[in-house]
């Protein structure tokens, strides 16, 4: 099959980019994106050109390093599908695609489809973990966790920092993430003591990367690979008024 | 991800009011207050419907208590103040700075219209807010005005075509505005369940849709001479 590439090139973080087109002709219709990305550098590269940059790494849905997007859509037009699980036949012979990285100020572009994501370890690095003391493991019954609140921990835990919910949001806000990993450690026991400190230090880390805020419109969870519900960010700031209430 | 140095803020430098989750709940609050007047006044507006004597009552009554008027009215002012303030500096926040360069394509999955005009909405209820108190309480609105006879304020203010029409355009985006923000609150002060929230999305939209219909029907009826 043959499709018309719209791929935005972009040197470095530095310079200006814009859209290129590019007909890619005899794709495998059971190639997945990055394949097709993968066959268009092969050939720019023996023409001399500039391969296409994109992040990807285990091509397997599951680690969050790849997506873009693909006609207006964080990681294209499937639901529940990365970038690198979506394939060509959901696309019809000579389909034109519009690629291009996610759009956040707090995300820049670094090359081509690549984007610096160094914001969303920073909103981690401020509360995104739990304090426990290392050595030998605990036994692994010893702390009761009710079945509802382990597997809403687990619908949470789902989520790979992959960025779709920040760019598919019209105002580039980062609450369906930082609400996923608060809702994720705080419904657990071991997250429990650190549940305000975490909400205010997250809440004040995403409002410092120059995020935008959450208008509930719900764009965030349409966009999300991994299903991450908008059931999150009420928890988020559920936790973010309590914290505000008893903090000293 | 990127192995940038890490700065970490710490809780104690964005204050609840800096953040973007606090102005949201400063909104979602200050909503529910205002959503309460637009009940109450609706409510009030409606005893049209029994004549001049019973709301020309109701409009003396109101005045009767000065402390209680005034009370409620600069509550109300402080509330519409703080629903203004956040809202602008959100939409500062969401429109110029959060997204510098837009895309080339997007396209909206599932955000509904009146979600996506919040923006919009909002300035022209403000506009008609401000029109509404100077034809009706400040009698500058450039229709008749006697004072103390609302009744016959209400009918000759609607008789003209452009007031009614103004009227009713604001009433529809009002309704809209109540339809994402009577839910939307919900999830900003932290509440949302699977079983619970796509009742009250339903509810919203219900009550924004009572508020239109109770609300025009006041200057259709005066448009059609049902009320003289």
């Amino acid at each position: 099959m043959k499709l018309i590439l719209h791929i935005w090139r972009q040197k470095n973080a530095a310079s200006a980019g814009r859209m290129v087109r590019y007909e890619a002709g005899d794709m495998n219709p059971d190639m997945s994106m990055l394949e097709a990305l993968d066959v268009l550098n092969e050939r720019l590269i023996e023409k001399g050109e500039e391969p296409v940059a994109f992040e990807h790494d285990c091509r397997e849905g599951i680690c969050g390093s790849c997506g873009f997007m693909i006609n207006g859509v964080a990681h294209g037009p499937q639901r529940l599908t990365t970038t690198c699980q979506l394939t060509l036949r959901h696309f019809k012979d000579g389909d034109e695609l519009y690629l291009e990285p996610w759009r956040a100020k707090a995300f820049p572009v670094l090359k081509d489809l690549m984007v610096d994501r160094g914001a969303f370890d920073r909103i981690i690095a401020a509360g995104g973990y739990i304090s426990v003391s290392t050595g030998s493991a605990p036994d692994g019954n010893a702390i009761p966790v009710a079945k509802d609140n382990a597997d809403r921990a687990m619908d949470a835990a789902a989520c790979i920092g992959c960025g779709a919910c920040v760019a598919a949001c019209p105002n580039a806000a980062a609450a369906l993430f930082t609400g996923a990993k608060i809702t994720h450690l705080g419904l657990l026991p071991q997250g429990e003591p650190e549940r305000h400190e975490r909400a205010l230090n997250m809440v004040a880390q995403w409002n410092i990367e120059g995020f935008g805020a959450c208008t509930n419109l719900g764009e965030c969870e349409a966009a999300c690979p991994k299903g991450i519900r908008l059931e999150v960010i009420a928890r988020m700031n559920h936790d973010y008024l309590a914290a505000s209430c008893h903090r000293r | 991800m990127s192995t940038t140095a890490v700065a970490v803020a710490t809780r104690k430098s964005l204050r609840f009011y800096d953040t973007t989750v606090g102005k949201k709940a400063v909104m979602a609050v200050s909503g529910v207050v205002l959503f309460g007047f637009v009940l109450a006044h609706m409510a009030g507006n409606l005893q049209i419907y029994e004549g001049p004597e019973k709301l020309n009552a109701y409009a003396k009554l109101l005045r009767a208590m000065p402390a209680a008027l005034w009370g409620a009215r600069l509550t109300l002012l402080l509330m519409v103040v703080l629903h203004i303030w956040s809202s602008v500096k959100l939409a500062l926040l969401n429109k110029l700075e959060a997204r510098p360069t837009g895309y080339v394509r997007h396209k909206s999955q599932t955000a509904g219209y009146a979600a996506r005009t919040m923006y919009w909405s909002g300035p022209i209820i403000l506009c008609f807010v401000i029109y509404h108190l100077m034809e009706f309480t400040l009698g500058v609105g450039g229709t008749p005005y006697q004072e103390g006879n609302v009744y016959a304020n209400v009918v000759a203010g609607f008789k003209v075509l452009p007031v009614s029409a103004f009227y009713i355009l604001s009433m529809i985006l009002l309704g809209m505005h109540l339809s994402h923000g009577l839910s939307s609150l919900f999830r900003s002060l932290g509440f949302d369940h699977p079983r619970y929230t796509p009742v009250i999305k339903h509810l919203a939209i219900a009550i924004g849709t009572l508020i239109v219909i109770g609300n025009i029907s006041i200057p259709i009826s005066v448009l059609a001479g049902w009320v003289k």
